[in-house]
């Protein structure tokens, strides 16, 4: 008989990305990237891990409209995470045509690094 | 215009039902038909004859036709065209003046255009190849409960396709193993799994004793994973009654999707079950049994996009569009026309997708495409380049058949899925470089390494039967 692998669940995961390993610094930049290409504005939440299911997590500041700068949308993320060190802080890119979320993915996962 | 007298007799159609001068008013319902006719009838005659009786006319002058504007109500043969590539074959360009039609009735529309019509004696064959509804008529259908847009929000997915998976068996699992392989696959890092569309309610497991179980399993995976998730609940049942009934019940155990089946249905029970879901805050997933009876024949029938336009007016935030790689049927351009069909708000005249007409839907949400059939790990990078973010793959077998179990093989997917899309937002092609993508994923995943080795060499490459009309065939 084939060997199985048990399937044991590794703790909560969070949506887009969530299944791959922990962004490089790197392949963030890559991302963010996308984001200001496809014209969405950025904005960052941030929520404690157990509230993970809420709508609205803490939005921090305000979305930055037009923000163009892959290095302050970086400070950024890092500033809310000083703030926050036991949150989750995800990084959206709003989408004003679809009137939605282009994309939304956790940034920093609370008590990582 | 008391000008016309009565004479009893039958006239050509074309006398009266083909207008080449006319010009079709944006108020017009649009349709094209592909024709081929019986020995010796001229293309207009035939044109005009399925125009006549898809609208006002019959086959001989009534007295009663001197009562009404006729002239108002008549369908118009307005224009015939070549088949590419084919000489038996052409097609007819026919508008219906708006007022022939029940505001919001689908049903109404298809009464009239492919009732008596497909039976007439004088076209050999006959198959509706595209609708083009105008705005005013579009204004008057309820379309998607919910839209896509909703659903992202209501389930918190963005920036990905989202995943689901048929349980399997298909038929004979109790209700509580059932709800186990739900729970497999969903903690392992599906979005959705789904009902077949051939369990009803039958004697091996009843729909109220899955419905508990399965919601258990929903509730439970949520829980663990941090993750949204959802089964589509198949709520299509022998009566209207039966049907909102089980409706009724899955919300009651906090179910955010049920499913339907709109064809074997029928329109009048899909418009009805949409209109609850709008009302109920509830998404609902649209199978389609019985389309290939209707649209996989190029010479007969009602092709798939005009089954999908009828579809999003009626009502469904899901509707299965084929895979172009699965095992279906789906020629990819004509694919990609009718996805576009499905969630754009304006679509233009497209021939090379067998678009005939200009499709304006205004503000009417979008339903959003699921690819399923025949689909595995090695599909991933394709379906992320033909579909987009907004569709919802699913892998039956691709995830209940993996070595290690459902759960492994949901990992496996969503491992794939979610580096196909970081690779593509990366500027990488990531159809021509799909095995490297997969290949440096599944470094990281155990899961994604077996399932690529267990369906490396699953293809299913038969030539598509109702292909695009062009020109070299």
């Amino acid at each position: 008989m084939p060997e199985i692998l048990p399937y044991i669940t590794k703790g909560r995961r969070g949506e887009t990305f969530s299944y791959l390993p922990p962004m490089t610094p790197e392949r963030l930049r890559k991302q963010i990237a996308y984001l200001i290409g496809r014209g969405w504005n950025p904005a960052i939440e941030h929520s404690e891990p157990e509230k993970i299911f809420s709508n609205f997590w803490y939005l921090w500041k305000l979305p930055m409209f037009g923000e163009k700068s892959i290095e302050r949308i970086l400070d950024e993320l890092d500033a809310c995470r000083r703030a926050n060190p036991t949150h989750h802080v995800r990084l959206i890119g709003y989408d004003n045509f679809a009137q939605s979320q282009g994309t939304a993915f956790i940034v920093y996962r609370a008590g990582e690094r | 215009m008391a000008s016309s007298t009565f004479q009893a007799g039958v006239k050509d159609y074309r006398a009266t039902y083909w207008t080449p001068d006319y010009v079709p008013l944006d108020t017009d319902l649009l349709a094209v038909f592909k024709i081929v006719t019986q020995a010796g009838v001229p293309r207009e005659e035939a044109a005009a004859a399925v125009a006549a009786e898809s609208s006002t006319g019959t086959w001989t002058t009534v007295w009663t036709d001197l009562l009404t504007d006729l002239d108002y109500y008549r369908g118009r043969a307005y224009r015939i065209e070549p088949v590419p590539g084919d000489d038996t074959a052409f097609y007819a360009f026919i508008a219906y003046p708006i007022d022939l039609f029940e505001e919001g009735s689908v049903v109404n529309v298809l009464t009239s255009l492919v009732g008596n019509v497909f039976g007439f004696k004088a076209v050999r064959s006959l198959r509706l190849e595209d609708l083009r509804f105008p705005i005013a008529y579009v204004k008057t259908c309820g379309g998607p409960p919910n839209g896509i847009q909703l659903e992202r929000d209501r389930l918190n997915k963005y920036g990905r396709p989202l995943l689901g998976c048929t349980i399997k068996p298909k038929l004979g699992l109790s209700a509580k193993n059932y709800g186990r392989a739900v729970y497999e696959v969903l903690r392992g890092g599906l979005d959705f799994t789904k009902d077949d569309e051939n369990i009803n309610s039958q004697p091996f497991m009843r729909w109220q004793h899955r419905f508990e179980f399965v919601m258990e399993a929903v509730q439970k995976a949520e829980a663990e994973t941090g993750e949204r998730k959802g089964h589509y609940l198949n709520v299509t049942a022998p009566t209207p009654e039966e049907m909102y009934k089980r409706a009724e019940f899955a919300k009651s155990l906090g179910a955010p999707i049920i499913m339907h089946d709109f064809l074997t249905a029928g329109f009048t029970a899909n418009t009805g079950l949409a209109n609850w879901c709008r009302e109920n805050g509830m998404l609902l997933h649209i199978h389609r049994a019985m389309h290939a009876v209707l649209d996989r024949n190029p010479y007969h029938g009602i092709h798939f996009r005009v089954l999908t336009k009828c579809l999003r007016l009626s009502g469904g935030d899901h509707l299965h569009s084929g895979t172009v790689v699965g095992k279906l049927e789906g020629d990819r351009e004509a694919t990609i026309g009718w996805v576009d069909m499905m969630r754009e708000s304006f679509i233009p005249e497209n021939r090379a997708r067998g678009i005939f007409f200009d499709q304006d839907w205004g503000a009417m949400p979008g339903v959003m495409p699921v690819a399923s059939g025949g689909i595995h790990v090695w599909h991933m990078p394709a379906l992320t380049a033909i579909f987009g973010d907004d569709a919802c793959f699913q892998f039956g077998g691709g995830t209940l058949g993996h070595p290690w179990g459902n759960a492994a093989g949901a990992h496996a997917n969503r491992v794939a899925l979610e580096a196909c899309v970081e690779a593509r937002n990366q500027g990488r092609q990531v159809e021509r470089e799909g095995r490297e993508i997969l290949t440096e994923a599944a470094k990281d995943s155990p899961e994604l390494k077996i399932a690529m080795e267990t369906w490396k060499e699953i293809k299913f490459e038969f030539d598509t039967v109702d292909k695009l009309d062009v020109a070299a065939r």
